[in-house]
């Protein structure tokens, strides 16, 4: 039987989203790794791993913010082994702080290269590796050859990469398979109750390959992400109105 | 299989040296010389100034006076250690074993080593017009024991190879300097005629001992070979090395790591038979003008994997100068551990942090940015913020004390606090607002204060009053008070991280 040219076209896209580190979860498992609502922004609900995610970040706090949200998202990803390497040039990360979001600090390796052109080379370098899982990587700028690279390197290891840029007015095209911003917002306590509530972020996903971006309220409580609905956003500003 | 032992005099090695840096001084009279009591003293001469009975330990000015025309250079102790040194890594190419042997000369423990070059005297030979190609003046000595062929290098007018079993023989019509001992008792035995080894030889031990002290019989009794004697090579030689010599020096990369890779092959072929792996390495080449050069390496887990080996020297072969050329590589192995087997692993879900894979990119990324660079972090029993976390660069450790959380802590930590300037309302309320880098943060909401105590045992200081602070926008921050509220102090606000 004459494949239509619609069963064609949506077979190739499947086959290059395969290629590309978007694939449905294996039998058993669910594929979840906690994001709630977020994941359907993904091709297949999945979030993609075996790819490089990309990070703006603005400022220290941005970046503290982008930390806790990513430390959130490994927790589920180094579950079952796999080395996590941080790289950075700066060495700002506090262990203890880490966890709080529910991952063992000694079980991430800190690389503090001296010199900043030597970033993306150790990140390379530990995206090609077998043995890891995940490689978190704090850099000023990532140019599209870079990036291009990463993304070779992950798609035969099939670790996942998180890039956190911090120079943001160099945004360039990257060939990362998704974009996200990560700021804090004001947080919320139970009943107004004076004092500092639970992690709140926005959290905005910029641009994703094959899928559809969006934007979310996310808030770290009791060692899970929730997502915090807009209505509940909305309430709030009318209360203090 | 007899020991042999190889004695190299170099008799003019300050001046040779001289001439080797200023070839212009080639064939004048000149001296060294070192200041002693506001006189110039002589402490090396070169042929030709002994041409005009010039000698080490004459003043400047007398020898000024029998030889006109004679230039002299202030003279640095222990230059001749520094040359010998250099000398002695030198002639590692011809045997392990090579001691110092001040001040002007080398011992080298041959045993096995001559066949290579086809027999004592070719051995010899190939080494002693190798050195004067380089410039030094050498007479070399070959014996049973170290003081024969000391004293056959010195003192012997010709049959500077002793063959096996008759440094005897060989002793006996030498001077009695050719024993190793001081000016003093040499003058002693000249004074009382005896001019030969063999004139006092056969006297009994307890009278030489008696009239000479113990040391000139132990020296007496060494050259026979009577006493042992330890030669102190200026390098242990590790017990996993291989060596790789060259027929052609070699200078291009593609030989370089081909040769290398030979290199690691048999090494490694060695360590896998005995179960071991190594820890660190050292590559160390010579260069066919002399020179000496090396490169380490360092692995996180013992491995014999040539390979990867390979790699780590890979990233470090920029650094080889190979000059005119290369005639030998070393790859020595100080470090050695036993490797544990991989079975274990097999069982593993996914290899872990502590995986070969892993240790291995580990290894490459601390040969290129410093293994001090790459760490993990246990929890350390301290609540002072900066020292709660214990770099350690160790991948095996375990944690022996649990992270504290009962309280809040920041994603990111300042490595040193930073001054803010605060309002706060009463001594034990949070800042209403805050400036940090000329932007103003108004704190919305906040928690604290958590007071910590300075760890007094450790340092002095004050103690800190920590707030978690949320501004305007939604930021949170980790800022501290240093010491008590008091009114007329500012600048005692400090922001010291970032909450996620």
């Amino acid at each position: 039987m004459l494949a239509t040219k619609e069963d064609i076209i949506s077979k190739l896209r499947r086959d290059i989203a395969s290629w590309e580190g978007f694939r449905p979860p294996e039998p058993g498992q669910t594929g979840s790794i906690g994001l709630g609502i977020i994941e359907k922004a993904f091709p297949n609900a999945v979030f993609p791993t075996g790819a490089v995610h990309e990070f703006i970040s603005a400022s220290p706090e941005d970046t503290a913010a982008c930390g806790g949200f990513i430390t959130g998202v490994v927790r589920s990803l180094i579950g079952n082994g796999g080395a996590c390497i941080w790289v950075s040039y700066t060495r700002r990360i506090y262990p203890p702080g880490i966890k709080f979001f529910g991952i063992e600090p000694e079980r991430i390796v800190f690389a503090d290269v001296p010199k900043e052109k030597d970033v993306l080379w150790v990140t390379e370098e530990a995206l090609k590796c077998e043995g890891v899982a995940v490689v978190i990587c704090e850099t000023r700028g990532l140019s599209f050859t870079e990036s291009q690279r990463l993304q070779l390197a992950v798609e035969k290891s099939k670790a996942t990469g998180f890039i956190i840029r911090k120079d943001v007015r160099k945004i360039t095209t990257t060939a990362c398979v998704s974009r996200w911003q990560v700021t804090s917002i004001p947080s919320e306590t139970r009943n107004g109750v004076p004092g500092v509530g639970y992690p709140r972020w926005q959290v905005d996903l910029q641009k994703v390959r094959n899928g559809m971006p969006g934007s979310w309220t996310v808030e770290w409580k009791r060692k899970a992400f929730r997502l915090v609905l807009p209505e509940q956003v909305a309430e709030r500003s009318r209360r203090y109105a | 299989m007899p020991k042999r032992f190889a004695s190299l005099w170099f008799r003019h090695l300050l001046t040779d040296w001289k001439v080797r840096r200023e070839p212009a001084l080639k064939g004048t009279p000149f001296v060294f010389a070192e200041y002693d009591h506001g006189r110039l003293i002589i402490t090396a001469a070169n042929a030709e100034a002994e041409r005009y009975a010039v000698c080490e330990d004459m003043t400047v000015a007398d020898a000024l006076v029998i030889a006109p025309g004679l230039r002299y250079f202030e003279g640095k102790p222990g230059r001749n250690l520094r040359l010998l040194k250099g000398l002695a890594e030198w002639c590692q190419r011809y045997t392990p074993l090579v001691a110092i042997d001040q001040p002007d000369g080398l011992l080298l423990d041959v045993t096995g080593c001559t066949h290579l070059k086809g027999g004592e005297r070719e051995y010899l030979k190939d080494m002693v017009d190798r050195l004067k190609e380089i410039g030094y003046d050498v007479r070399p000595g070959l014996a049973d024991t170290m003081g024969c062929a000391w004293g056959v290098a010195r003192c012997a007018p010709s049959g500077l190879i002793v063959p096996i079993g008759e440094h005897r023989t060989a002793l006996m019509p030498l001077p009695p300097s050719a024993l190793r001992l001081p000016t003093p008792m040499l003058l002693k035995l000249q004074s009382l005629g005896l001019t030969r080894i063999s004139t006092f030889v056969h006297m009994p031990k307890s009278v030489l001992r008696r009239r000479f002290g113990k040391d000139m019989v132990l020296r007496l009794l060494q050259a026979l070979g009577q006493e042992e004697e330890f030669l102190l090579p200026i390098k242990e030689p590790a017990p996993y090395t291989e060596r790789l010599p060259f027929l052609e020096p070699i200078t291009t990369r593609p030989v370089i790591e081909d040769s290398l890779n030979t290199l690691l092959e048999t090494l490694c072929k060695r360590l896998q038979q005995e179960g071991k792996g190594l820890r660190t390495a050292i590559l160390t080449w010579y260069r066919i003008d002399g020179k000496v050069g090396k490169i380490d390496i360092g692995t996180n887990l013992a491995t014999h994997r040539p390979k990867h080996i390979f790699k780590l020297f890979n990233l470090k072969l920029d650094t080889i100068a190979p000059g005119l050329g290369i005639e030998l590589f070393v790859i020595d192995a100080p470090q050695c551990e036993p490797v544990s087997d991989k079975q274990s692993d097999l069982w593993a879900n996914k290899p872990g942090a502590d995986s070969e894979e892993v240790s291995e990119l580990l290894d490459r990324v601390g040969g290129r940015i410093g293994p001090q660079h790459l760490q993990r972090y246990l929890p350390s029993e301290h609540h002072w913020p900066e020292r709660s976390a214990e770099p350690t660069a160790d991948l095996k450790k375990q944690t022996e004390s649990e992270w504290r959380t009962a309280r809040p802590r920041p994603m990111q930590l300042l490595d040193k606090p930073e001054p803010i300037q605060a309002t706060a309302l009463t001594p034990d309320y949070p800042p209403i607002l805050f400036i940090y880098r000329g932007k103003r943060h108004e704190i919305k909401k906040a928690d604290g204060p958590e007071r910590i105590e300075r760890e007094w045992w450790l340092e002095p200081g004050e103690h800190r009053d920590y707030y978690m602070a949320e501004d305007q926008d939604g930021k949170r921050y980790w800022i501290f008070r240093s010491g008590h509220y008091n009114g007329t102090q500012q600048g005692h606000w400090f922001l010291h991280g970032f909450f996620a």
